[in-house]
């Protein structure tokens, strides 16, 4: 049995009834109990201390999200979730970890020992329980963190949790939050804003080109972020910043249901580029115990000459519902969408991008590279549209599609909408399937069929790889190869 | 070094190789040669291993072993190489990769240890100025808008580095101008040794007059009708291949 699928059995195990003290006035403990109510709600925003601006937006999320449905329209399927059974903040401690590496999915440990994760590292990635004086000891990482601390905090560069900035930066978070993807948005998005645990804050002073290429890794470390992540960013006017997110390794986690939300704000003449590697737990192979990935993820070009780019690899995740778009507001801003999804075994993907033309002279490029093998579905989903002002607006976008074997499934589903009649937008898709011949040719000269498939996708999808910062690419090329395995019979 | 015996194929209930029986000596070049569609590709598919053939009676010995169980990359692995008559390309895959990956997994599949990239560089520059090929060429995906004399030299040079034991070259001078012939045969040429054999199917003389063979079969309605000497291909060149598919027929 898949050791995530154990422990959502074990957590769902204990009695909620072992909790014998009102969980509302104890500030000073670390859980609550299943479910959800505006209690939870309050109590979550007292244990972090929050100003009561923030309580209030919760509270308003939370009451907009009794009102909403989950949403139907993509093409994924997965048993009711009952959103009373689940945890919103801090699983109980009672909750135990696997016990040694002995417990957890032999196949999970396979990856890791492919990407050459150390063994320390393996058991704290599969969540093995250990005394906190290892965890420390293996990231020794606190001196280098501070560091580059300094390096930013020279450049003027906040970065830090969303709970720091919550107490340190209020009047910008309060300035910036939720004005992206609103608290309304969606059913996921607003259980987000109602509940949402931890995550990211970074702002970018005027001027400023971030010294380095921020990276979750550092921070992640020190706490677990859990599963409703929160992240805000905002590049001030003729900033730039790079922001990476994730990790190649498959990370285990007791949560299945993961829906974070994430928002740019780019002012005149900034940018930003946002890469994610997302690697979730899928599943075993039967499908069994895989994360579901459920984000809301959105940029607003909202000065001119703005610029947001989002390139993505998604080889992760049981199901993965994920549209990283833009709303190019300022005239002439730029927005990007570069997306490599792999689908494996019993994979669900259903992802792409919305690029909303709202100023004038805008432009926008969407290249996405869907790969299915297995008993997979891989669907591309992606809206461009033009308002009414946006004159001069222009999109090109790419869709290609890449089958492996004969029960996966791959589709484009385009909305295209231009409401004038300036608006110039070009949409190329192609389906096609690793041929035999190109097979053939791979093996004739000594390659495995796994790694003549990982070739020939790697190829499929340089153009999108070349977008991602060099060290990023060379891993997310190997992921790629490990997330094929076995689909080449 | 092979040794085909007895050999009968199909492809989807059609047979294409009827009782086919050919022998190659190490150190041996021979020639096959034989008019369109008596089986000369479809030999060298199954010699490699290309699935789609069905293999109704027979055996392929390579070094008395019988490969015909083996998948296509351990027959490689084995040292057999087979140069194609169309090579295929592989979009967004830059040629130099996929030579270091071949040749990773070729000497990792005989316990070997993977050359470094100095090492592998050295050895590609090498081969790849004797083939006249640019070193922009390499770092092109694989194939992919190469005119057809390119293709060949790459097929080529792609043997220079793999070093197989048997190289089978499937209609390698088709599309080929002089030069470009010269060039490839001046390859093949350069690797011809006593512990190495080659099988060089051609449907003209004209390759072999730069690649001089030891032996010529011809073959017709797949099987091998006639073995001689370098004499064979030039009675070929001179009367055509109508006393054979008369023969057959």
């Amino acid at each position: 049995m898949a050791a995530v699928q154990e422990t959502v059995d074990r957590v769902r195990s204990i009695d909620v009834g072992e909790y014998k003290y009102g969980f509302v006035s104890d500030i000073e403990s670390d859980k609550a109990p299943k479910g959800l109510s505006e209690d939870i709600v309050r109590f979550i925003s007292a244990k972090k201390g929050e100003p009561d601006w923030l309580l209030q937006w919760r509270l308003d999320a939370y009451r907009r999200w009794l009102t909403m449905d989950e949403p139907k329209w993509a093409r994924v399927e997965h048993p009711p979730i009952d959103y009373q059974d689940l945890y919103y903040f801090s699983a109980p401690k009672s909750t135990p970890g696997p016990k040694s590496l002995d417990e957890v999915d032999p196949e999970l440990l396979r990856t890791y020992a492919k990407l050459g994760i150390p063994l320390i590292e393996q058991e704290i990635l599969a969540g093995v329980e250990r005394p906190r004086v290892a965890v420390d000891a293996v990231f020794d990482s606190v001196s280098v963190a501070t560091t580059f601390k300094a390096e930013l905090a020279k450049a003027g560069v906040i970065f830090c949790s969303f709970s720091e900035a919550v107490h340190n930066h209020p009047e910008l978070v309060r300035k910036y939050l939720g004005t992206v993807v609103p608290a309304t948005d969606n059913f996921y998005a607003t259980l987000n804003s109602a509940v949402f645990s931890d995550g990211s804050f970074v702002y970018v002073p005027p001027g400023v080109r971030c010294p380095m290429e921020l990276s979750t890794y550092f921070r992640i470390n020190e706490k677990n972020t859990g599963q409703f992540e929160r992240t805000l960013i905002i590049a001030d006017k003729g900033a730039y910043v790079s922001y990476l997110e994730g990790c190649t390794a498959p990370k285990r986690d007791e949560n299945q249901l993961h829906a974070a939300v994430v928002e740019l704000v780019a002012l005149e003449d900034a940018e930003i580029k946002y890469s994610t590697v997302q690697n979730w737990y899928p599943g075993d192979s039967e499908g069994k115990g895989g994360i579901y990935n459920f984000v809301t993820k959105r940029g607003d070009c909202r000065g001119a000459r703005s610029k947001i780019s989002w390139t993505q690899v998604e080889t992760g995740s049981a199901i993965t519902w994920k549209y990283p778009s833009c709303i190019l507001r300022g005239d002439k801003s730029r927005g990007e969408f570069y997306s490599i999804a792999i689908s494996n075994g019993r994979q669900q993907v259903d992802s792409g991008t919305k690029m909303i033309h709202l100023g004038k002279d805008t432009t926008s490029r969407i290249i996405s590279k869907g790969i299915a093998a297995g008993h997979s579905q891989n669907t591309y989903r992606g809206q461009v549209s033009a308002h009414r002002l946006a004159t001069g607006a222009r999109n090109f976008t790419n869709c290609d599609s890449l089958l492996i074997g004969q029960n996966c499934g791959a589709h484009t589903v385009p909305y295209i909408e231009a409401k004038n009649n300036s608006a110039v937008f070009e949409h190329e898709a192609t389906t096609s399937k690793i041929s035999e011949d190109q097979l053939f040719y791979c093996l004739q000269r000594g390659l495995s069929g796994e790694e003549a498939t990982a070739l020939i996708v790697n190829g499929f999808v340089r153009d999108v790889l070349q977008q991602l910062p060099m060290e990023f690419a060379v891993e997310a090329q190997k992921l790629i190869a490990i997330s094929l395995e076995g689909s080449v019979g | 070094m092979l040794e085909v015996r007895n050999l009968s194929v199909e492809i989807h209930g059609k047979p294409i190789l009827d009782g086919l029986d050919l022998t190659v000596r190490a150190g041996e070049v021979a020639a096959i040669m034989g008019p369109n569609g008596s089986g000369k590709s479809t030999l060298s598919y199954v010699i490699a291993g290309k699935p789609d053939y069905d293999v109704v009676s027979g055996e392929v010995l390579l070094d008395g072993e019988n490969i015909l169980e083996l998948s296509p990359d351990e027959r490689a692995a084995k040292g057999l190489f087979l140069a194609f008559q169309y090579p295929v390309e592989i979009p967004g895959v830059v040629t130099m990769t996929f030579l270091k990956a071949t040749m990773n997994a070729q000497r990792r599949a005989r316990g070997l240890k993977e050359m470094t990239t100095p090492d592998f560089i050295r050895a590609e520059r090498a081969a790849a100025d004797r083939l006249n090929i640019d070193q922009e060429m390499l770092r092109r995906p694989l194939n992919v808008g190469f005119s057809g004399g390119e293709k060949k030299r790459m097929e080529i040079l792609q043997m220079a580095l793999l070093q197989p034991r048997l190289a089978i070259l499937d209609e390698t001078d088709s599309g080929l101008d002089i030069d470009a012939l010269r060039i490839v045969a001046d390859g093949v040429n350069a690797l011809r040794d006593k512990e190495r054999a080659f099988l060089v199917i051609t449907h003209y003389q004209r390759l072999l007059d730069h690649i001089k063979p030891d032996t010529v079969h011809v073959m017709s309605k797949g099987r091998i009708v006639k073995t001689g000497g370098p004499e064979l291909a030039l009675e070929l060149e001179l009367n055509g291949y109508r006393d054979y598919a008369a023969d057959a027929a």
